[in-house]
C-alpha cells in the first residue's frame, strides 16, 4: 500500500478557533448489525466553504450524512454546529439547526409549480402566495439561481430541478447545505452551473458540504477535502497540493484501476443488428425513433446519455421485454424482433440489467437459486422440466469460485451479499451460457472500486473472447475507457458516433445534451431536427 | 450452512408458538373484562378430545388443509385469492350436480366428478385472471364480488335442479349413488365415525404442492414472479400467462375443497352444505406459511379449535363463538409474529455474512503477513 510523497495534513484538523467552524463532527461511530458503517469519523468544516467528502461507494458517506440529517443517530461522537454541541434525532431538528440537505433523487412533484414545491411543508414561513413568491425570487436573485416561482417543474430540466432543490432548503433557512452527489445527473456543462452556484452560496457565507467521488470536480470546487475510507476518515487534503490520481489512491488504498481496453478485436462479423428501431410511447412521442446499430464479434459498443433518453428503452426492446413498434432486431443474422426474452436469452443473449435488485436478481433467494434465474430452461441448471439443484449448486461454486464473488456459503440470500458481489455474480451466471452478446446497462454503478476493476476485467475478457457488447453507462470515464465505438443517445435517438481515442467528455457532454448543434456526426440518416418532437 | 437452517427452522416454529400464546393472553384477557370464568374456558378448549371429536378434528382439518393449499398457490405468486370461498361452491355444486346423475358407476363417478368440480372451480378463478391480466382489476376485488356472485348464482341454480327431501325444508341436489359414496377409513380406535377417504387426496395435493413449486422449472419461475415480478419478467417468465395459470390452478384446487364433504359425509350438495371454508383457508395459509406441512399442522389446529368450542356453552357457559376471536388473534398475532422474524432472520443473516467475511480478510492477510 505504497502512496509515495502525498501532501497530506493529518486528521488534527487545522487549529482554528471554533467560532469559525460551521460544524464539527467529532469520534462518529455508527454499528449496524454486523457491520460498522462509520468509525470514528472525525473532521471540521470551516464556515464559508464548499467541503468535499469524496470516498468510494459503501465507505460509508451516505450514512455519515443521514445522522448528520438526524435520520439516523451516531452510536458514539458528538456533532457541533457553529460551537454548539447538537443532538439531531429527527431532520426537523436538523432544519432547524440550519442544516439541509439536497438529496442525489430529486423530491419535486412534478405537476406542481416551483412554488407550490417549495412551500409545500413549509407553509409557515411565508405563505403560499405573494410572500412566498417574493421570497423566492429574493433567494433566486441572492444567489444566482435563475428560477422562476411560477415554472412547472414538468418542463424544468435537471440542472433546474436540482436549483429548485437548493432553493428548497434555502428557504427553510439552512445556512449548512449538504448536497449528495449533486452532479451524477448531471452533464458537464450542468456541472459548471452548479459550481457557479456553489462559489455564490460560499460568497454569501453559507456552508457547503459536498459528497461525491467524482475527484476532478471535487478538485476543481473544494476548499477542504476529507477522504473517507472503510467507514473512517484517512485524510484531510488541500485540493491545492493534491492531484486526482493521489485524492483516488487514498480514497482505495491502493493503486487505482483504469478502464483501459487493449488493442483492438473488433471484427466484422455483425452478431447484433439493429434495423430502423422505432418505439411509440403514450401521447403519440416516441421513444425510440430510427434507431439503427451493428455491434461486431469482439466489439463493445458504449452508449452515451443523459438517463432517460432511450437507453431503458433500447435495452428491453433487445431483450424482448418490449415489442417495438417498427424495424427489426436481428442476432447473428435471424430476426429476432418477434421472439420472447427466454428465446432470446437462449439464443446467446446475456444481460446485466441496469437495475440488478429489480430485474436480475431475487434478494430473498439464495445465490444458488439467483444463479438459476434467467436461465431456467438451460444446463445445468434444469434437467427436462425439472430443477436440477445439484448441478446448479455445483455451477454457483464455481461462478463464487471464479468471479470471485465474495461469500461465506451458496446459500445466503442474495440480499445479503454488498453491491459488487452481487454484480459479479450476475456477470458470472449471464458469462456462463456461452453468451454471443452481452448487454450490459450500468455494469459497475454502485459497486466499489474493486468490485470495479474486476468488472471491466470480465467485459474486456468477454471482448477477447469475441462477444459483442452493448456498454450503456453514465460514467463517461468507463464508456470512453472500454468502448471501441461510442455512439450517443438523445430523446431515443442515436445522433452521434464518436471514436473513445479522440474524444472528451466535454465533447460527448455537448452532444448528450445537443448542444453541439450538429446531431449527426455518424454517416446513418437521422434528421437532426430531434428537439422539436421532445417533451 | 446447518446453523442458518437451524436457526431457520427454530424461527419458524418459535413464531407459531409465540403467537398462540399471545392469543391465550389476549383472549383471556376479554373473558376477565366480560367477567366470565377463564379457568373453565381454557380447560374446556384444552381438554383431550375424545376418539369421536378426534375424527371430526381429522376430518375438519382435511378440508381446511385443501382449502389452504388452493389460497397458498396463490400467495406464492402474490396473488391474493379471496375467490376460494366462492369457487368452491360453484365447484361442489357442479360436481353434486354430475355425480347424482349417476352417469358412471361407482368410484369412476367420483373421478371425474372431481374433475369436474376442479373444472368448475377454475373456471370461476379464470374469470378473476382475465379481469386482471386484460384490464388490470386488483383480484382481491374481483375475487371478492365474484364470491357473492357464486352464492347468488348456486342458490338460484339449486332451487332448478333441486330435490326436496321428504319432511325437511332442506333442498339439494340429487343424492349421488351409493355405489359412488366413500365409506371412509377407520383410522382412529374406539368410535364407530370414520375418516375421510378423500384423506388421501389431501395429501397427494400437498406432495403435488411441494414438489411442482419446489423442484419444477414451472415452481420456479411462480416463485420467482411471487418474489419480484421485475426479475421474473427480465428472466423470460411470461408474467401475464403466469397470473392466467396460477389464478386458474388456485380455482381448480378449491375445487377440491368440498369433495370429501360431498363423497364423504352429505352425499349431495344442499342449502346445508358447509360454508365459509374458503376464508378460513386463507388464515391457514398464513398460519402455516404456505409449507405444505406447515399448513398441515394449522389445518389441524384450526379443525381442533373448532371442534373443542363446542362444548363451550354447555362446560363454560360461554358462547361457541369464542373460538372466532381466539382464531382473529392468532392470525393477527402470527402476522405480526412471521414479520418480525423475518426482519430477525434477514438481519442475523447479515450479519453473519459480514462476519464470516471479515474473518476471511482478517486470514488473508496474516497469511500474506506470513509469507
Amino acid at each position: 500500500m505504497g502512496r509515495g510523497g502525498l501532501a497530506i495534513t493529518t486528521l488534527a484538523s487545522p487549529s482554528l478557533g471554533s467560532d469559525t467552524l460551521a460544524v464539527e463532527v467529532t469520534g462518529i461511530t455508527k454499528r449496524f448489525p454486523g457491520v460498522v458503517a462509520n468509525k470514528d469519523i472525525t473532521f471540521s468544516v470551516r464556515r464559508g466553504t464548499v467541503h468535499a467528502l469524496v470516498g468510494e461507494n459503501g465507505a460509508g458517506k451516505s450514512t455519515l450524512m443521514k445522522i448528520l440529517y438526524g435520520v439516523q443517530r451516531q452510536d458514539e461522537g458528538t456533532i457541533a454546529i457553529n460551537g454548539a454541541q447538537v443532538d439531531l434525532h429527527s431532520p426537523a431538528d436538523a432544519i432547524s439547526s440550519g442544516i439541509g440537505m439536497v438529496f442525489q433523487h430529486f423530491m419535486l412533484a412534478d405537476n406542481l409549480t416551483v412554488l407550490e414545491n417549495v412551500v409545500l411543508g413549509a407553509e409557515r414561513l411565508h405563505g403560499i402566495s405573494g410572500g412566498a413568491r417574493r421570497e423566492i425570487r429574493r433567494i433566486s436573485a441572492e444567489f444566482g439561481l435563475d428560477v422562476d416561482p411560477d415554472d412547472l417543474v414538468a418542463n424544468l430540466g435537471v440542472g433546474d430541478r436540482q436549483r429548485v432543490e437548493i432553493l428548497k432548503v434555502l428557504y427553510r433557512g439552512a445556512k449548512i447545505l449538504i448536497l449528495d452527489e449533486p452532479t451524477a445527473v448531471l452533464v458537464p456543462q450542468e456541472v459548471d452551473e452548479l459550481f457557479d452556484n456553489l462559489r455564490e452560496l460560499k460568497a454569501d457565507g453559507l456552508t457547503v458540504i459536498f459528497i461525491s467521488h467524482k475527484l476532478d470536480e471535487v478538485l476543481s470546487v473544494a476548499d477542504d477535502i476529507t477522504v473517507i475510507r472503510r467507514g473512517t476518515t484517512v485524510a484531510s487534503v488541500d485540493p491545492k497540493t493534491v492531484n486526482a490520481r493521489q485524492l483516488a489512491e487514498l480514497m482505495v488504498g491502493s493503486q487505482l484501476p483504469t478502464p483501459e481496453t487493449s488493442e483492438s478485436t473488433v471484427t466484422d462479423r455483425v452478431v447484433l443488428s439493429l434495423r430502423d428501431i422505432t418505439l411509440a410511447g403514450s401521447e403519440g412521442r416516441n421513444l425510440l425513433t430510427d434507431i439503427d446499430l451493428d455491434i461486431h464479434a469482439g466489439e463493445i459498443v458504449g452508449i452515451a446519455g443523459v438517463e432517460g433518453n432511450g437507453q431503458a428503452e433500447l435495452v428491453e426492446v433487445i431483450m424482448g421485454m418490449r415489442e417495438p413498434s417498427a424495424g427489426i432486431v436481428k442476432l447473428e443474422g435471424t430476426d429476432i424482433s418477434a421472439w420472447e426474452v427466454r428465446e432470446i436469452r437462449e439464443a446467446g443473449v446475456g444481460y446485466i440489467p441496469e437495475d440488478r435488485h429489480r430485474h436480475g436478481l431475487l434478494l430473498d433467494a439464495p445465490l444458488w437459486e439467483n444463479r438459476i434465474l434467467g436461465h431456467q430452461t438451460e444446463r445445468p441448471n434444469v434437467r427436462g422440466q425439472l430443477i436440477d439443484a445439484k448441478s446448479a449448486k455445483a455451477d454457483t461454486e464455481r461462478i463464487v469460485r471464479e468471479y470471485d464473488v465474495r461469500t461465506p456459503s451458496i446459500h445466503v440470500t442474495a440480499g445479503s451479499l454488498s453491491g459488487g458481489n452481487q454484480q459479479k455474480l450476475i456477470v458470472g451466471r449471464e458469462m456462463s451460457h456461452n453468451p454471443k452478446v452481452l448487454i450490459a446497462a450500468h455494469p459497475t454503478r454502485g459497486v466499489d472500486v474493486g468490485a470495479q476493476a474486476s468488472i471491466w476485467d470480465l467485459i474486456r475478457k468477454a471482448r477477447h473472447e469475441g462477444l459483442g457488447v452493448l456498454l450503456i453507462s453514465a460514467d463517461l470515464e468507463e464508456l470512453i475507457g472500454l468502448s471501441d465505438t461510442i455512439r450517443v443517445i438523445l430523446r431515443g435517438r442515436l445522433t452521434g458516433t464518436f471514436d473513445p481515442d479522440t474524444v472528451t467528455s466535454q465533447d460527448l457532454g455537448s452532444a448528450m445534451t445537443g448542444a453541439d448543434g450538429s446531431h449527426d456526426v455518424g454517416a446513418h440518416d437521422a434528421p437532426s431536427d430531434a428537439p422539436q418532437d421532445l417533451r | 450452512m446447518t446453523n442458518a437452517n437451524l436457526r431457520r427452522a427454530l424461527l419458524s416454529v418459535a413464531a407459531p408458538l409465540l403467537a398462540l400464546l399471545v392469543a391465550v393472553a389476549l383472549t383471556s384477557l376479554v373473558l376477565l373484562a366480560l367477567g366470565d370464568p377463564v379457568r373453565d374456558v381454557w380447560i374446556t378448549m384444552l381438554s383431550k378430545p375424545k376418539p369421536r371429536q378426534l375424527t371430526n378434528i381429522v376430518n375438519g382439518a382435511i378440508v381446511l388443509y385443501l382449502s389452504a393449499i388452493a389460497v397458498a398457490v396463490g400467495f406464492k405468486m402474490n396473488l391474493f385469492n379471496i375467490g376460494v370461498d366462492g369457487q368452491y361452491r360453484v365447484g361442489s355444486f357442479a360436481a353434486a350436480l354430475f355425480a347424482g346423475q349417476a352417469w358412471l358407476p361407482g368410484i369412476l363417478n367420483v373421478i371425474v366428478a372431481i374433475i369436474v368440480s376442479m373444472a368448475a372451480g377454475g373456471l370461476w378463478a379464470s374469470l378473476a385472471a382475465y379481469l386482471k391480466v386484460k384490464r388490470g382489476v386488483s383480484e382481491v376485488i374481483s375475487t371478492i364480488m365474484l364470491n357473492a356472485i357464486a352464492t347468488g348464482l348456486v342458490s338460484w341454480l339449486l332451487l332448478k335442479v333441486a330435490v326436496q327431501e321428504a319432511g325437511s325444508n332442506a333442498i339439494s341436489t340429487k343424492v349421488i349413488p351409493e355405489s359412488s359414496q366413500l365409506a371412509g377409513w377407520k383410522l382412529i380406535p374406539g368410535e364407530s365415525n370414520r375418516v375421510f377417504s378423500l384423506l388421501a387426496l389431501a395429501v397427494l395435493v400437498g406432495a403435488l404442492y411441494w414438489f411442482i413449486l419446489g423442484k419444477t422449472r414451472f415452481g420456479f419461475d411462480l416463485r420467482a414472479t411471487g418474489s419480484s415480478e421485475t426479475a421474473a419478467v427480465a428472466s423470460g417468465v411470461k408474467v401475464k400467462r403466469m397470473v392466467m395459470t396460477a389464478m386458474i390452478a388456485s380455482g381448480a384446487l378449491a375445487g377440491l375443497v368440498g369433495m370429501p364433504l360431498l363423497f364423504g359425509q352429505d352425499y349431495s350438495y344442499g342449502t346445508t352444505f358447509q360454508a365459509g371454508l374458503g376464508f378460513a383457508g386463507i388464515g391457514i395459509a398464513l398460519l402455516g406459511r404456505n409449507h405444505p406441512i406447515g399448513i398441515a399442522f394449522a389445518a389441524l389446529l384450526w379443525s381442533f379449535l373448532d371442534t373443542q368450542a363446542n362444548a363451550l356453552q354447555i362446560r363454560a357457559g360461554v358462547a361457541p363463538e369464542l373460538v372466532y376471536i381466539i382464531q382473529g388473534i392468532i392470525l393477527f398475532a402470527v402476522v405480526i409474529a412471521y414479520e418480525g422474524t423475518r426482519r430477525l432472520d434477514v438481519r442475523l443473516e447479515q450479519q453473519r455474512v459480514a462476519r464470516e467475511l471479515a474473518a476471511l480478510r482478517a486470514a488473508r492477510v496474516t497469511e500474506g503477513a506470513a509469507a
